[in-house]
């Protein structure tokens, strides 16, 4: 009992029900799903395809931010990706073929990969801040997505292409087969091999990880340019989906909503410490929210400010300090501590000091003493 | 020479230049050091540098781009954003960011369209705007202090509150035609040489001279830089850094909200999609004017010459007329770029040991 009250994962996962609860309330046929056409149809279908593009980027985000980073550029890359594939679509000499549509998709994760490989340059060769770094590309990449498509919608018509975004396999959509499979390999890939250990040695502690041996460099080398693919083929999803390249929307403030499902899924912004399924739980809350408000009638314009209630809620829930408050019948409160801020040495200074210990009650994202620490929460991430 | 001569804690021009290989380098690094982080203006020069050069070379390419109109057009079109950067600006110096600013300029557009459309008194509808923005940056502060959140989370929902309370209150756009608004809109003050200014500039320069005024000249400022230097430090040497966190929201929040009216000035209108993206326009013009996005280094004065900077590329776009918008941002990244480099390049150096 006590251990599932203290799971991070506790209050989204009750987040995600109440919203599951309040949809079934108000429409009982929501957890119904039927087959059609072989094909499987329904409003959690609904959800979990369109949580698949959020998600594939969060999945990169967590990655990120386990190593102590962000990167905000996702949205721009996504931007991108699409703007590349459709303009090679157009630009084929036979724009239908399925050889086009694989041509298109390489050459846009091809430039994804340059991409990230730019941001992994900037944060760790380069050694600027990763929100700065990634700011770079967040601001000039929509308008070299502009550039690509020349300020117009590009539309395609490809049977392959459009298969992203509108087919299905065995029945499930082809989306969320596509996010499943990456979720699967990532979560294998870093919870499997010590890579996500090593990924979280480098997030809480990099000088500290390089003088043990880890390539510090290349890992989080590494992780922007997964973060960048991962975004790259969500952007391929939501072009597919529309047929279309529209570089001025697609992707606009998704970067902001894959860090909200990350956060919300109980990842530290302070790096360090990752949980793969609370960032699975945090998209489908956000999806569910948004699929929520379009159930009830209200118009979709005010879906932000659900989002932003859910997410205070969620984040009060999780404060450190009002945990603290909540577990002060047992113990002592801890002594005030400044809070963190942008994942920097300076907070990991604040938040790690010695002086200002008590791990029990050490902030969520203080990061933790020992790596092997902090596995713990994440062993079993995807069960 | 010994070893430990060649890396000096200080910068010290008198230090005899050294002998051997590799001695030409070393020179010019210690020239470097001396020149970039001897001086702690360095950044802020660049940027006006820039300035000059690029508003030079509009002068020297188009006609017309070098009269004295378009210079003070840069404030007349970007009041708004000053002001908005200039908030900013306190929230980065402590080394937090505001992603919510935008959201904010859009809220108060909307606040002060739909209350002046309900027949309110201009100054109560301002007086309500102002108050909000000082509440949200008030909400923000306490979330980011008492709760230890990440000022990036924070404001980030902030941003989404603020953006749906839009919403809530309007989603079509609703007209000003209040007098007072119309003549803040319209009013120009002239000045010598068949030019003018707006009433904004104004409002944008006095927000500015008494951020300066605040930031160096009362302890609140002095806190302000020393949580951005190192949080427990301040902290350890019994500053009110609790309080003065929170006060940089509020300016922030506040800020936000002013820059919103200006914005409703230019603009004439309350719309939700206004101010779309506007805190990157704001954190972009706080990079460039060399404030350090860790905290602890910068100027307000920077980010004036950082938001002029961006409003001569767009003047400069505007005026080749064969370059898309697009090239706006494009160029903007690049410039960003520039500037993170040799930030990251001068204050490397300027640490020994790393």
């Amino acid at each position: 009992m006590n251990r599932l009250t203290r799971s991070p994962l506790l209050w989204p996962l009750l987040a995600l029900a109440a919203l599951l609860l309040f949809n079934l309330v108000v429409n009982p046929g929501f957890f119904a799903v039927r087959i059609q056409d072989g094909h499987l149809f329904g409003s959690l279908v609904d959800v979990l395809k369109n949580a698949a593009p959020t998600l594939l980027i969060a999945i990169g985000m967590t990655l990120v931010i386990a190593s102590r980073g962000i990167d905000l550029s996702v949205g721009a890359v996504v931007a991108i990706a699409g703007a590349i594939a459709c303009n090679s679509l157009v630009s084929a000499p036979d724009p239908t073929s399925a050889g086009a549509a694989v041509v298109a998709i390489s050459t846009a994760l091809g430039v994804a990969l340059l991409l990230g490989a730019w941001n992994g340059l900037l944060v760790s060769v380069f050694g600027i801040q990763p929100i700065i770094a990634t700011l770079v590309l967040m601001t000039a990449g929509r308008g070299i997505a502009m550039l690509i498509t020349d300020g117009q919608i590009i539309t395609v018509d490809n049977d392959t292409y459009g298969w992203l975004g509108g087919g299905h396999l065995l029945g499930i959509p082809a989306q969320v087969v596509v996010a499943g499979l990456i979720l699967l390999t990532v979560a294998l890939l870093t919870r499997r091999t010590a890579l996500g250990m090593l990924l979280e040695a480098v997030g809480i502690n990099p000088e500290a990880a390089r003088l043990a041996g880890v390539r510090s460099r290349s890992i989080v080398w590494t992780v922007y340019v997964f973060a960048a693919l991962a975004a790259a083929v969500a952007g391929l999803m939501i072009s597919a989906q529309v047929t279309a390249a529209d570089a001025n929307r697609a992707g606009l403030f998704i970067e902001l909503d894959a860090i909200l499902a990350v956060v919300i899924g109980g990842t530290s912004l302070a790096g360090g410490r990752y949980s793969l399924t609370g960032t699975v739980v945090g998209a489908l809350i956000l999806q569910t929210l948004t699929t929520t408000v379009y159930t009830v009638g209200i118009p979709p314009d005010m879906t932000t400010l659900f989002k932003a209630l859910v997410v205070i809620v969620v984040f009060l829930l999780q404060a450190p300090r009002l945990r603290a408050v909540m577990a002060r019948r047992r113990r002592p409160a801890p002594p005030p501590l400044p809070s963190g801020g942008l994942p920097d040495e300076a907070a990991a200074v604040l938040t790690g000091g010695p002086a200002l210990g008590d791990d029990e009650h050490t902030p969520a994202h203080a990061p933790a003493p020992t790596a092997s620490g902090t596995t713990g929460s994440g062993r079993g991430a995807l069960r | 020479m010994t070893v430990s001569d060649t890396r000096p804690t200080a910068p010290d021009p008198a230090a005899p230049p050294p002998a051997g290989p590799g001695d030409r380098r070393r020179a010019w690094q210690r020239w470097l050091r001396s020149t970039t982080t001897g001086s702690r203006t360095f950044s802020v020069l660049v940027t006006g540098v820039l300035l000059v050069v690029l508003f030079g070379t509009g002068s020297a390419r188009y006609e017309n781009f070098g009269s004295p109109q378009v210079a003070l057009n840069l404030l007349v079109d970007n009041a708004h954003l000053v002001v908005l950067a200039v908030g900013m600006t306190f929230v980065i110096l402590t080394g937090g960011i505001d992603l919510s600013s935008g959201a904010v300029v859009a809220l108060s557009t909307v606040i002060a369209a739909s209350l002046l459309e309900a027949g309110w008194p201009a100054p109560v509808a301002i007086a309500v705007v102002l108050a909000t923005g000082a509440l949200l940056g008030w909400l923000m502060g306490a979330a980011v202090h008492h709760l230890q959140l990440q000022p990036f989370i924070v404001t980030l929902a902030g941003m989404f509150l603020a953006r749906g309370l839009c919403f809530v209150i309007s989603v079509p756009s609703i007209p000003i035609r209040d007098p007072f608004f119309q003549s803040m809109a319209q009013d120009v003050v002239e000045l010598p040489g068949n030019t003018f200014l707006t009433y904004s500039v104004f409002i944008a320069l006095a927000v500015l001279a008494a951020a300066v005024w605040v930031l160096h000249r009362t302890r609140f400022g002095r806190t302000v830089y020393a949580i951005g230097g190192n949080e427990s430090s301040a902290a350890l040497m019994g500053l009110a850094v609790g309080r003065t966190k929170v006060g940089v929201y509020v300016i922030s929040g506040t800020c936000s909200a002013l820059a919103g009216l200006l914005f409703t000035f230019y603009m004439l209108s309350g719309y939700s999609l206004h101010a779309i993206g506007m805190e990157l326009d704001a954190i972009a013009a706080v990079v460039i004017g060399g404030t350090l996005l860790t905290g602890g280094a910068g100027y307000v004065v920077g980010s004036l010459l950082g938001v002029l900077v961006l409003g001569t590329i767009q003047a400069l776009i505007s005026f080749d007329g064969g370059l898309s918008s697009w090239w706006t941002r494009i160029t903007v990244g690049v410039l960003l770029l520039v500037f993170v480099v040799v930030q990251r390049l001068t204050t490397r150096r300027a640490r020994p040991g790393t």
